[in-house]
């Protein structure tokens, strides 16, 4: 089956740049769920659609214009709670549902519920052109390679902010690199996996390896192998079922957090 | 020239004033103890040193010294119940301040980093979850971290509670080491007053207000001291903490 799996081009397309914003999405969720910002992903991702929304009304590039709104938005959900004019949680849930609001008015006034609609919002196989793949393989790279390289540094912010900023690092550039880095995740994987669901791409990982990893290295490699995993997986049940494949990821992750939290009871009781 | 001066500082914390027109200054190798009753300012003084809190008039000043050679234990971290994060994680990031923008540790650094376990007896635990382990052993951890950061100031905020007597002392005679040998200069903020009349040259009495600023032998004849330290204290026990181990 894998044979026939890989000979359609479309699927070789999705397996590559999936992969990567697993590999990305799993990294990046292990910070924002211990730093308490799970729900920055899902803000942003509701901002994607609004933008991905417009950018099909203008008629324009899906990508180019939601990189930049999404990333702006990123940057100012983190000043908001930072500077607590408002709070965090609830900062995001305000702009979450006025993203959403303002991409479905687009919508309405122009296209109507159509097909391409659908797929933004949960996700199709068939989203990754050509130039896509390049694009988010690209993406893909930087944040892992910045990733890499400031590792250490993440989890010293990501640890004790405190700390980390009176020992001289500049924790709020670390957090709004940690925010952007998501930015650029979320709107690459949103066309695969949908505005709706790939928040869960990012949380679920980081919570499956927490129920059984107590260092930050042991969660953030299982994250990412857990990650990668689930989404072949889910790639695979999509394409037998012929199912949505951003669904078929998030249930594949379910089951493994439901196997994790078990396997995590069982070794604490040991 | 003083390493660090602090100029009519006034904090305002939740709309009072929790450190009001402080003035004082450390010369390089200094060992100042901070003193007084809980609420009285001592940490948010603290923390404004180290720029975590902004002052609302008056100025903080280093000289020669920046923040990246500064080693800290906060009163309590703020981390979370849930981090998963090893004894060794935690300590080696105490060396980040020293990597400027290397990414990664160097031997050196992982030399440093057991060095300063093995002296808090912590490298049986170098493997464990942090969050797993005691409050006196993770106080012991924020203690290592905060070692591996110093190089030219150490600040510790209750370096000894939830620390058993034997540590304690150990502890002292640690920090006492750093300050003669090393020069480094030191900060400690603590309610234990007979501590504070045993270590270090200089004390700083806080209530809201500096009460007392100056030299470890001034302070002890002075009525305040002698409030503080009660019936029972005794301030010509004086020695002991600081050298012994």
């Amino acid at each position: 089956m894998l044979g026939e799996l890989l000979s359609y081009p479309f699927i070789v397309r999705a397996l590559v740049v999936g992969t990567l914003v697993a590999l990305c999405a799993a990294l990046l969720g292990v910070s924002l769920v211990l730093k308490r910002y799970s729900m920055i992903g899902d803000g942003l991702s509701h901002v994607g659609f609004g933008a991905l929304s417009i950018a099909l009304a203008m008629n324009l590039a899906p990508l180019e214009v939601s990189l930049p709104v999404v990333a702006l938005a990123a940057f100012l959900l983190l000043r908001l709670s930072e500077r607590s004019l408002i709070r965090g949680d609830a900062a995001i849930a305000l702009v979450s549902s006025s993203a959403i609001a303002i991409g479905v008015i687009v919508v309405s006034l122009s296209t109507g519920m159509n097909v391409d609609v659908y797929n933004y919002m949960f996700g199709s196989i068939l989203a990754m052109s050509e130039s896509d793949v390049v694009l988010s393989a690209a993406v893909s790279a930087v944040v892992l390679a910045l990733y890499v390289l400031f590792y250490n540094r993440i989890f010293a912010v990501t640890f004790d902010e405190g700390f980390a900023r009176a020992t001289g690092t500049n924790a709020g550039a670390y957090n709004m690199l940690i925010a952007l880095l998501t930015a650029l995740v979320i709107v690459v994987g949103m066309r695969m996996m949908g505005a709706m669901l790939i928040s869960s791409l990012i949380i679920f990982p980081a919570l499956t390896a927490m129920r059984v990893f107590k260092s930050f290295r042991g969660v953030v490699v299982c994250a990412a192998i857990v990650s990668v995993l689930c989404f072949i997986i889910g790639i695979i049940i999509s394409f037998v079922w012929a199912a949505p494949v951003g669904a078929c990821i998030v249930v594949t992750n379910l089951a493994v957090f439901c196997v994790f939290a078990l396997l995590g009871r069982f070794v604490r009781r040991a | 020239m003083a390493l660090i001066s602090c100029e009519h500082l006034t904090i305002k914390y939740d709309g009072r004033t929790a450190v009001d027109d402080v003035s004082f200054s450390l010369e390089p190798g200094d060992y100042l103890s901070i003193v007084g009753e809980n609420g009285s300012g001592k940490s948010t003084l603290v923390k404004a040193l180290l720029g975590l809190v902004k002052p609302a008039s008056g100025t903080v000043r280093f000289n020669g010294i920046s923040r990246r050679e500064i080693g800290y234990l906060p009163q309590q971290a703020d981390t979370q119940k849930d981090f998963p994060a090893s004894v060794a994680e935690v300590v080696s990031s105490g060396c980040l301040s020293r990597r400027g923008l290397l990414p990664f540790y160097t031997a050196a650094d992982r030399r440093l980093v057991r060095e300063n376990m093995e002296k808090l007896e912590i490298a049986g635990l170098a493997k464990k979850c942090y969050r797993e382990l005691s409050g006196g052993q993770q106080r012991r951890v924020m203690l290592a971290r905060a070692l591996c950061a110093t190089r030219k100031l150490l600040l510790l905020d209750e370096p000894v509670a939830g620390l058993d007597p034997v540590i304690t002392a150990e502890l002292y005679a640690l920090i006492d080491r750093l300050n003669r040998e090393q020069g480094i200069t030191v900060i400690v903020v603590t309610h234990d007053i007979s501590s504070a009349v045993q270590c270090g040259n200089k004390v700083l009495h806080m209530d809201t207000r500096a009460v007392f600023f100056g030299t470890r032998e001034e302070y002890i004849t002075t009525e305040v001291c002698r409030r503080m330290m009660g019936v029972h204290t005794h301030a010509d026990e004086e020695g002991d903490a600081c050298h012994a181990g």
